[in-house]
């Protein structure tokens, strides 16, 4: 099953490719990873999307808390949570096209955040399901580039990771 | 500033070699004379002799090496350190920093390349905090689950020019590593229980018990409860070997009793073990009727491979000394009952053990040497007292099984990684640490030659190790295997070309003996034994056609399916 573990790190150099390492070791595969600095600059948070099963997800999460630098991390999907991911897509978007892309990105509630003659460039947030049924819904002739952040997220409620 | 660290650490062995990256150290170790040095001939053997070191004496070993070959020349003793958990601390130097990404010459990204067989790593970025990385380091390697944690230096951290204000922190805290310190009372309640209860029980302790030092809680625990108890490879010494309860060492060439008691267990108290693949045989078939209690000091031990019923994660020491005194109404407890099936479970156990499934099996009428026969002549002319390390392979085997160790801290191999060339420099290290006691390395004439040169340090320093070569003039483990699984082809398992051993060693001056034929085998053996001063390499030619047994069959097999001699099988 898709899991989502967000992860507390040390914000220092090799930190990163130590928690890659450990999946490329250990025969872990990564879905998504993103990472960036928090409001404490001494810490990064990094969220993992990962396909495992229970007992390899329990496996994971306590190898990534043998990692020195891993301050806590905490399995989104243990519990309720919001989670987005945010995309761009660039599209084919001339003659008769040009409406249609449009309205089918007004329907997921996308923006048009670049414009030429022959093309639209789309952002789209949501979750990697919506997300994909975008993709699905759009003629796929159209699509000339995409890319996605992977996904991000937080506990719902009063749950929260931090030190 | 870093060997004033490691001065500070209480450091007082460093195994290591020079190079441009470290001159500026080396220059510091020339200038002072509380850390000695040791010089090998190979950064390998650095790395086995501060394992050898740490091992014996519970202190973690240090190690200095060079930046690029050197670093690179460490790996395997650091992977070796890692898979057994040893704790050691690997200085490296490196290129200047202001070189570093250049490809510059020697330069190798040591922390990338050692990644994966670290507890952790650093790369210096500023001098002034060499002595609190230092101290670090070392927190890192020794607690917790030990293991090797290696320090990188760029050349230009150690220029003596660069001064700077030095102070040794007392103690280090670090937010993202608390390793635990005692075990979680609920836990240890449900494993009492268990224990209480059980009819068939089985204690299966490795080597986080001799890590741990907790050898005399298990012996308390054992004797306690009355329990068979059986050692993992890494294990053996955590409890006397040659003690009744003790039914030998368990897993692939494990005994009939021991693999057998196992398999037909109700409960399985593991301590300081990681049901490894060379224990458990096919998972699905493992200990199929026991409920699991797992200690470890290592949360991803547990439930890793084998479901634990009871996991307890905490230091060994602690978490049995609270066993044992919450255990010691409960078994004062006992009831008649209890008492009788564990009664009847001894006789079913003794039942096997009749099995003598280390019988050695020779025709008294020839005089060849069987390898079982070296070590036990060993056995005998040590006492079963030495340090004994050994290198890896069939002579591996045949030294756990055939030297009982009444102590924890004696028996010293690579277990995890397997590493030939392991034996030789760890003796050294563990010399080093006890000058005066009695090390011997029991040796192959395959695992021998892949560190051979560190002959030559062991003359520099003088240390009187004596070296039991079975020479069966064959990669003895692969040959059994390609005897067993591939119709005998024996495909590059053959050793030729081999040297004379003892012209050999007499060039390093030291000495050598050879021996062939049975009669002599003890006698030589005393005589080599009894040379105090030098080291003794004992040449000993045995049948190259001898398989170790029991063996378990794999693939698809339980514990309790085993080779018992050539094609001879439960």
């Amino acid at each position: 099953m898709r899991r989502i573990i967000s992860v507390l790190i040390e914000n220092e150099p090799g930190a990163l490719s130590r928690v890659i390492g450990l999946f490329a070791q250990r025969n872990y595969n990564i879905e998504t990873l993103t990472v960036a600095p928090t409001e404490d600059e001494s810490l990064s948070r990094l969220t993992l999307s990962i396909l495992a099963g229970n007992e390899q997800a329990e496996q994971i999460t306590k190898q990534l808390n043998k990692l020195i630098e891993v301050v806590k991390l905490i399995d989104l999907t243990e519990g309720e949570h919001i989670e987005r991911e945010l995309m761009l897509i660039k599209l084919q978007a001339a003659g008769a096209q040009r409406a249609e892309v449009k309205r089918t990105s007004d329907i997921f509630r996308g923006q048009v955040v670049d414009v030429t003659q022959s093309t639209y460039t789309i952002q789209l947030t949501g979750t990697t399901e919506k997300l994909d049924a975008f993709l699905k819904a759009l003629p796929e002739s159209s699509v000339v580039e995409v890319v996605r952040s992977g996904v991000s997220g937080l506990a719902r409620g009063e749950k929260v990771l931090t030190v | 500033m870093l060997i004033r660290a490691l001065q500070d650490e209480g450091v007082d062995h460093v195994f290591g070699y020079p190079g441009g990256a470290v001159l500026h150290i080396y220059d510091a170790v020339f200038r002072q004379n509380r850390i000695q040095h040791v010089l090998v001939r190979h950064e390998q053997a650095a790395t086995h002799m501060a394992d050898g070191y740490a091992r014996s004496t519970g202190r973690p070993g240090v190690v200095l090496v060079t930046s690029g070959p050197g670093a690179t020349n460490a790996i395997t003793g650091i992977a070796t350190a890692y898979m057994d958990s040893i704790p050691m601390v690997v200085i490296s130097g490196q290129v200047q920093s202001h070189l570093i990404g250049t490809d510059s010459f020697q330069e190798t990204d040591m922390v990338g390349v050692s990644r994966p067989v670290v507890k952790h790593s650093y790369l210096v970025r500023t001098a002034s905090e060499i002595p609190e990385t230092i101290k670090k380091a070392f927190h890192i390697a020794t607690s917790g689950r030990p293991g090797p944690v290696v320090v990188d230096i760029p050349k230009d951290m150690t220029d003596p020019t660069n001064l700077f204000d030095y102070n040794y922190p007392e103690k280090v805290t670090m937010r993202s590593y608390s390793p635990a310190t005692r075990g979680h009372t609920g836990q240890i309640k449900k494993a009492i229980r268990l224990l209480a209860k059980c009819e068939r029980p089985m204690i299966y302790a490795g080597g986080g018990v001799v890590q741990g030092d907790a050898s005399s809680q298990l012996i308390e625990l054992t004797r306690l409860l009355g329990f068979p108890i059986t050692n993992t490879l890494m294990g053996l010494g955590a409890f006397p070997g040659t003690d009744k309860q003790f039914l030998g060492m368990l897993g692939m060439h494990g005994t009939f009793e021991a693999n057998n008691a196992m398999h037909h267990s109700d409960l399985v108290f593991a301590i300081g073990a990681r049901f490894d693949d060379r224990i458990t045989n096919t998972v699905s078939k493992f200990c199929p009727y026991a409920e699991i209690i797992h200690l470890d000091i290592d949360p991803a031990s547990i439930s890793k491979t084998v479901k634990a019923d009871v996991p307890i994660v905490g230091p060994v020491d602690t978490v049995l000394d609270e066993m044992i005194k919450l255990l010691e109404p409960e078994v004062a407890a006992r009831s008649e009952k209890q008492q009788q099936m564990l009664k009847e479970w001894w006789e079913q156990i003794e039942g096997w053990r009749k099995q003598d499934c280390l019988a050695v099996n020779r025709d008294e009428s020839e005089d060849i040497i069987k390898p079982q026969e070296a070590v036990q002549a060993v056995y005998k002319a040590t006492n079963g007292k030495a340090y004994v390390t050994s290198d890896v392979g069939q002579h591996q085997m045949f030294a756990a099984q055939y030297y009982p160790f009444d102590a924890p801290r004696k028996w010293i191999n690579s277990g995890g990684l397997g590493t030939m060339g392991f034996g030789l420099p760890a003796a050294m290290g563990v010399q080093v640490a006890f000058p005066d006691e009695q090390v011997v390395c029991i040796t192959g004439e395959g695992s021998i030659q892949m560190n051979i040169q560190e002959l030559s340090t062991c003359s520099q320093y003088g240390l009187p190790i004596k070296i039991i070569n079975v020479n069966n003039q064959s990669l003895g483990m692969v040959k059994q295997w390609q005897d067993m699984q591939y119709e005998g082809r024996h495909s590059h398992s053959y050793m030729d070309s081999l040297p004379d051993f003892v012209k050999l060693v007499e060039s390093y001056g030291h000495v050598g003996f050879r021996i062939e034929s049975r009669d002599e085998l003890e006698p030589i053996m005393a005589e080599a034994m009894a040379i105090k001063n030098k080291l003794v390499f004992v040449d000993i030619l045995v049948d190259p056609s001898e398989h170790v047994y029991p063996m378990l069959i794999a693939p698809n097999g339980s514990l309790r399916d085993m080779w018992l001699s050539k094609g001879v099988r439960t």
